[in-house]
């Protein structure tokens, strides 16, 4: 044990002197995380727009008015022809334009309908479809209102209601993806860089012909990483809740045991990775490919899964990262618990046996 | 019992696939003996001394270690041997001291003893007033004599070197091997490999190894009155020549 425990302050010296490490431990973790709660966002929110008025009535100037005064618009510009559209979609000033149509008011209630126009820049094609249905919805209520008084025969009413996330905030929906991400780099790069970096000085060989036991070495080598992945979850945790006011809905204990069990996934699958490296370079651009790519585009974190063609989804099934985001996603949006968890726990539970036993195998092979 | 044999190797071959990386070499080791384990770069000096120092399993033949068995109880064997490699395997984001503790530390050292031997050892190297620095900032010599002094940190009865003296200049070597002799004269035995020829003539005994056989073993003297050579090297060239 004493041993034990000199190796891990070893371990500790390496990390707290190496300014690189450090880095990607702390400073990434909370630059990862406000870049994605504030700058990387997808939702609308005071979206520039322009608007050509052909008829300038009352109709038209109560839709503006709503239009201007609802967060997720600001009117930019009132152009006088349609000569100017393309202008100002070239220029990029706006995202888009609304135009009414002649005499707006007159043939509304003459003729019962009148036209506008919605032209969206689509070159951010996500942008533009939640600009039409923002732009839609606000023109239906409008309608709405004045048509309070008649009675339309047969009606249907879609009643909608967003739950586990009512305002559509992106950060829910990031912070569980960048925990991922966090706790996979931390935990399985840094390990595969840290254990080949001994194979590399020639210091494993050392080690090896102590009397230490191979698996002494591994677990001290990774013992220092399980406390930092943990003190890293932690600190996304508190900064999404105190920041970002993310809920946790569900147990605090089970987002912490879940957390464990993907860190150790995760180391699992870094000395797997250390195992077939013999340079950290390797080892870092098998980490990189292997694991933060698929995370990033393959796990559900961006990209929803069920809208992937098969392969991918068969894919993204073998990826413990997929699992391990429903899991915080349940528990943190929607306060579900084991009952409904242990199907994802059981998975990532299974990898991460398969891939000790993989690795313990793969370092049999390779002492003999 | 006082064992005479240190180290004894009957058959003792590596396989990888088809390639026999070590040939069926059989060979004794008495104590307090400098044994040179000669050879070209990939004439198998390297494999054979990973399976003395277990961390290689032998395809076959048989090997004991200090006494002890290398498919039965490596690591009883492991306890008794220090091991140095050509890379002088320190941390270079650790200081000295931190070096000798964590070594010391490995081997199951108590504190007091790691204490007192590496205020001996930092003593006899000269290095008191680097002892906190980093590894990092010593000159390669330095690291070298460093790394063999930590390899014997723990007082092992056998101390393995495999290629000790790469990459060094001839009057460090030098000094190294005056450190070799230290050792030696203390009754640990020095099981080491080399490809300088010259460094050869310092070894008690000296075994060449050529395509994973042993094709002489006997004293430099005897060596090159056997094959009528002036100097190690020619008798070396000789060999290597077939």
């Amino acid at each position: 044990m004493k041993r034990f425990i000199g190796f891990i302050k070893k371990e500790f010296y390496h990390i707290f002197r190496d300014r690189r490490t450090l880095f990607i431990l702390f400073g990434m973790p909370i630059v990862q995380i406000m870049l994605f709660g504030f700058a990387i966002t997808n939702e609308i929110n005071n979206v520039d727009i322009a608007i050509l008025d052909k008829s300038k009535d009352v109709t038209t100037q109560e839709i503006i008015n709503k239009i201007s005064s609802s967060k997720y618009f600001s009117i930019k510009q009132i152009i006088e022809n349609e000569t100017e559209i393309e202008a100002v979609f070239k220029k990029g000033k706006v995202k888009a334009v609304l135009v009414f149509e002649k005499a707006f008011s007159k043939k509304l209630i003459k003729e019962n309908n009148a036209t506008v126009q919605i032209i969206t820049d689509a070159t951010d094609p996500n942008t533009a479809n939640n600009i039409t249905n923002f732009v839609s919805s606000i023109l239906l209520k409008y309608q709405q209102e004045i048509n309070k008084d008649l009675k339309i025969p047969y009606q249907i009413v879609p009643e909608t209601r967003m739950v586990y996330n009512q305002e559509l905030k992106s950060v829910f929906m990031f912070v569980p993806g960048v925990m991922t991400i966090i706790l996979m780099l931390v935990s399985a790069m840094m390990t595969s860089i840290s254990i080949t970096k001994e194979k590399e000085l020639g210091t494993m060989e050392i080690l090896l012909v102590s009397p230490l036991k191979p698996f002494q070495v591994i677990i001290g080598k990774v013992v220092p990483y399980i406390f930092l992945s943990i003190i890293n979850a932690v600190v996304i945790i508190l900064l999404s809740i105190f920041i970002f006011k993310m809920p946790v809905q569900g147990s605090l204990f089970l987002l912490g045991a879940e957390s464990v069990l993907f860190i150790i996934n995760a180391l699992s699958l870094g000395i797997l990775i250390s195992t077939v490296s013999e340079t950290q370079q390797t080892a870092m651009m098998i980490s990189l490919m292997g694991l933060l790519l698929p995370v990033i585009l393959l796990s559900g974190f961006i990209f929803p899964i069920s809208s992937m063609p098969n392969i991918l989804q068969v894919i993204s099934n073998v990826i413990p990262a997929t699992w391990y985001i429903i899991i915080l996603k349940g528990i943190m949006l929607k306060g579900v618990g084991l009952t409904f968890l242990w199907k994802e726990t059981l998975i990532l539970l299974g990898m991460t046996v398969l891939f000790i036993a993989l690795s313990i195998k793969k370092y049999k092979i390779r002492l003999e | 019992m006082e064992i005479i044999n240190v180290i004894k190797a009957k058959n003792l071959t590596k396989k990888f696939g088809d390639f026999t990386a070590v040939d069926a070499i059989t060979f004794e080791v008495k104590k307090g003996e400098i044994f040179g384990f000669l050879g070209a770069n990939g004439a198998g000096k390297t494999t054979a001394m990973k399976m003395l120092i277990g961390i290689s399993i032998p395809t076959s033949g048989e090997a004991s270690v200090a006494g002890f068995d290398v498919y039965k109880n490596p690591d009883d064997i492991k306890k008794n041997i220090g091991y140095m490699s050509q890379k002088f395997a320190l941390y270079d984001d650790l200081t000295v001291k931190e070096n000798i503790t964590f070594y010391g530390g490995i081997y199951g050292l108590s504190r007091e003893r790691i204490k007192e031997k590496r205020c001996q050892l930092v003593e006899e190297l000269g290095l008191q007033n680097v002892v906190n620095e980093l590894v990092s900032s010593l000159p390669l010599g330095w690291k070298q004599k460093l790394a063999f002094s930590v390899a014997l940190l723990h007082e092992p009865k056998i101390i393995f070197l495999d290629e000790p003296t790469g990459g060094v200049d001839p009057i460090t070597r030098r000094q190294f091997w005056e450190m070799i002799y230290k050792a030696a004269n203390g009754g640990t035995t020095v099981f080491v490999t080399t490809h300088y020829m010259d460094e050869a003539e310092y070894c008690d005994r000296v075994s060449i190894m050529v395509d994973g056989k042993i094709e002489a073993l006997d004293t430099p003297k005897n060596l090159k009155e056997q094959f009528k050579a002036e100097t190690m090297n020619d008798v070396f060239l000789i060999l290597a020549r077939g």
